[in-house]
C-alpha cells in the first residue's frame, strides 16, 4: 500500500514536470505531436524506471560516506565519495540509455524504431538526472527507489501526452504573434499545472 | 569593444536570449525563482559555469574526436558543476539547500550543453568566453524578471526588503507551480512583442 501511495504520489500530486518543473526543455520540443509525444513519453518511462534504481545502487555501494566498507580485506569504512555524485549519475544514465538502445535494437526492433532518435536524447532530459537526485535527496529504499522511478516517469508521459493533444487543437485558433508557440504553452501548461494540484491531498 | 565581440555579448541579453528565444534552459528559470536571492545565486552559478565550460571546450576543440564529443562535453560541464556545487555548499550553504537538485541540474541544463555544441565547438576562446558570459547573463535577466515579480506577489517583498503595505496577504499563487508557469509565459509575451520575434 505504500508504494501504492507512492506511486500516485509521484505520478499526479508531485508530478515531476508540472511541480517540480523537470524536462521541460523536451516537454516544449517535442509535445508539438501527438505520436511523438507518446514514442518519447513511453522512452522516459522506461529509462526512468532503469536508471533511479541503478544509481540507488550506486550511491549505496560506492558513494555515500562509509559506503565501501563491504570491501574485504582493505579498510576503506571513513571513505566519503559523495562529491563524485554527480559525474557518477550522469555516466550511468548515458550508459544505460545507451544499454537500452542496444537491447531494444537487438530484441524489439519495432520498438526501437517507433522511439528514433528519442532514446539517445533521453540522456540530456534534466527529469531524468533530477529523479535520481530527489532519490537521493528522499532517501528512498530500492523498492522506492523503483517505484519512484515507474511513477515520475509516468508523470511525465502523462503531461507530455496531453499537452501534444492540447496542442494539437490549439493549432487552428488565434492567438496574438508574440504568444504564438512558447508563450501559450508556458500558459497552458501553468493551466494543466493547477489542474494536477486538485489532486493534492490524496492520501492512500 | 569591437562591434563583433560586443554583438556577441549583448544579443543574448533580449533579440537571442537563450531562454525566450532559444527556449533553452526552461526548468531552472522555473524551479528557482520562488525568491530573488535564490535566483541571483543560480544566474551566477550558471553563468560561470557556462563561461568556463565554453573555454575549456574551445581550447580542446582541436583534439576532441566527433564520435564522442558529447562525452567530453559532459564530462567536462560535470565537473564544472561539482566544483559549482561544492563552493556554494561550503560559502552559502542556506542558499545551497534552499537550491537543493538545481544546482545538479546545471549539468542537464540545456544553455550549458547547446552553447558548448553550437558556438564553443567551433570557435576560439575568447569568443566562446563571451558568448559564455552573455548567454549566462541573459539567462539571469530573466531569471531574476521572473523571481521579482513572483517574489513581490507571492511576499510583498524585494531580496527580502517590504515593499507592499504590512497588511498585504501575499498571493499563494504567484509561489506555486501554476503561477511561474503562467509568468513566464506572460514574459515571453512581453518581449517577443517587444523584439518582434515570430515563431511559426
Amino acid at each position: 500500500m505504500e508504494y501504492v501511495s507512492l506511486a500516485i504520489k509521484s505520478i499526479f500530486i508531485e508530478n515531476i514536470l508540472l511541480a517540480y518543473f523537470l524536462g521541460m526543455c523536451s516537454f516544449l520540443a517535442c509535445s508539438k505531436k501527438v505520436d511523438t509525444a507518446f514514442g518519447l513519453g513511453f522512452a522516459v518511462i522506461f529509462v526512468q524506471t532503469i536508471t533511479v534504481p541503478a544509481n540507488w545502487a550506486i550511491r549505496h555501494f560506492l558513494l555515500r560516506p562509509g559506503a565501501l566498507s563491504w570491501v574485504p580485506g582493505v579498510d576503506l569504512g571513513g571513505l566519503d565519495l559523495s562529491f563524485l555524485t554527480f559525474i557518477c549519475f550522469i555516466a550511468t544514465i548515458a550508459s544505460m540509455v545507451q544499454l537500452v538502445e542496444m537491447i531494444l535494437d537487438k530484441f524489439f526492433p519495432a520498438l526501437y524504431h517507433a522511439l528514433g532518435i528519442f532514446l539517445p536524447l533521453i540522456t540530456v532530459n534534466c527529469a531524468i538526472l533530477g529523479g535520481s537526485l530527489f532519490m537521493v535527496e528522499r532517501d528512498y529504499s530500492l523498492a522506492s527507489a523503483t517505484v519512484f522511478g515507474f511513477g515520475s516517469g509516468a508523470g511525465w508521459a502523462l503531461a507530455i501526452c496531453s499537452m501534444a493533444a492540447i496542442r494539437k487543437k490549439l493549432r487552428y485558433s488565434h492567438l496574438p504573434s508574440g504568444l504564438k508557440g512558447l508563450g501559450i504553452t508556458m500558459i497552458m501548461t501553468g493551466l494543466m499545472a493547477m489542474a494536477f494540484m486538485c489532486f493534492s491531498g490524496i492520501n492512500l | 569593444m569591437a562591434s563583433a565581440s560586443k554583438k556577441l555579448l549583448m544579443d543574448p541579453f533580449s533579440d537571442n536570449n537563450p531562454i525566450t528565444v532559444q527556449v533553452l534552459g526552461i526548468c531552472s528559470a522555473l524551479a528557482v525563482t520562488v525568491k530573488v536571492d535564490t535566483a541571483i545565486v543560480m544566474a551566477l552559478a550558471l553563468t560561470s559555469v557556462v563561461s568556463l565550460s565554453n573555454v575549456v571546450i574551445s581550447l580542446l576543440r582541436n583534439v576532441i574526436p566527433s564520435g564522442i564529443r558529447m562525452i567530453v562535453e559532459m564530462a567536462v560541464i560535470a565537473s564544472l558543476v561539482i566544483v559549482a556545487d561544492q563552493l556554494l555548499r561550503a560559502y552559502l550553504f542556506d542558499i545551497s539547500k534552499q537550491l537543493s537538485v538545481f544546482v545538479g541540474l546545471i549539468i542537464t541544463n540545456c544553455i550549458v550543453m547547446g552553447r558548448a555544441e553550437a558556438f564553443a565547438l567551433q570557435n576560439p576562446p575568447k569568443e566562446s568566453l563571451l558568448d559564455g558570459l552573455g548567454n549566462g547573463i541573459g539567462y539571469g535577466i530573466i531569471l531574476i524578471a521572473v523571481a521579482s515579480i513572483r517574489e513581490i506577489l507571492g511576499f510583498g517583498s524585494w531580496l527580502g526588503f517590504r515593499l507592499l503595505p504590512e497588511n498585504y496577504m501575499g498571493n499563494g499563487l504567484a509561489l506555486l507551480a501554476p503561477g511561474a508557469f503562467i509568468i513566464l509565459g506572460l514574459l515571453i509575451w512581453l518581449q517577443r512583442t517587444i523584439t518582434k520575434f515570430v515563431e511559426e
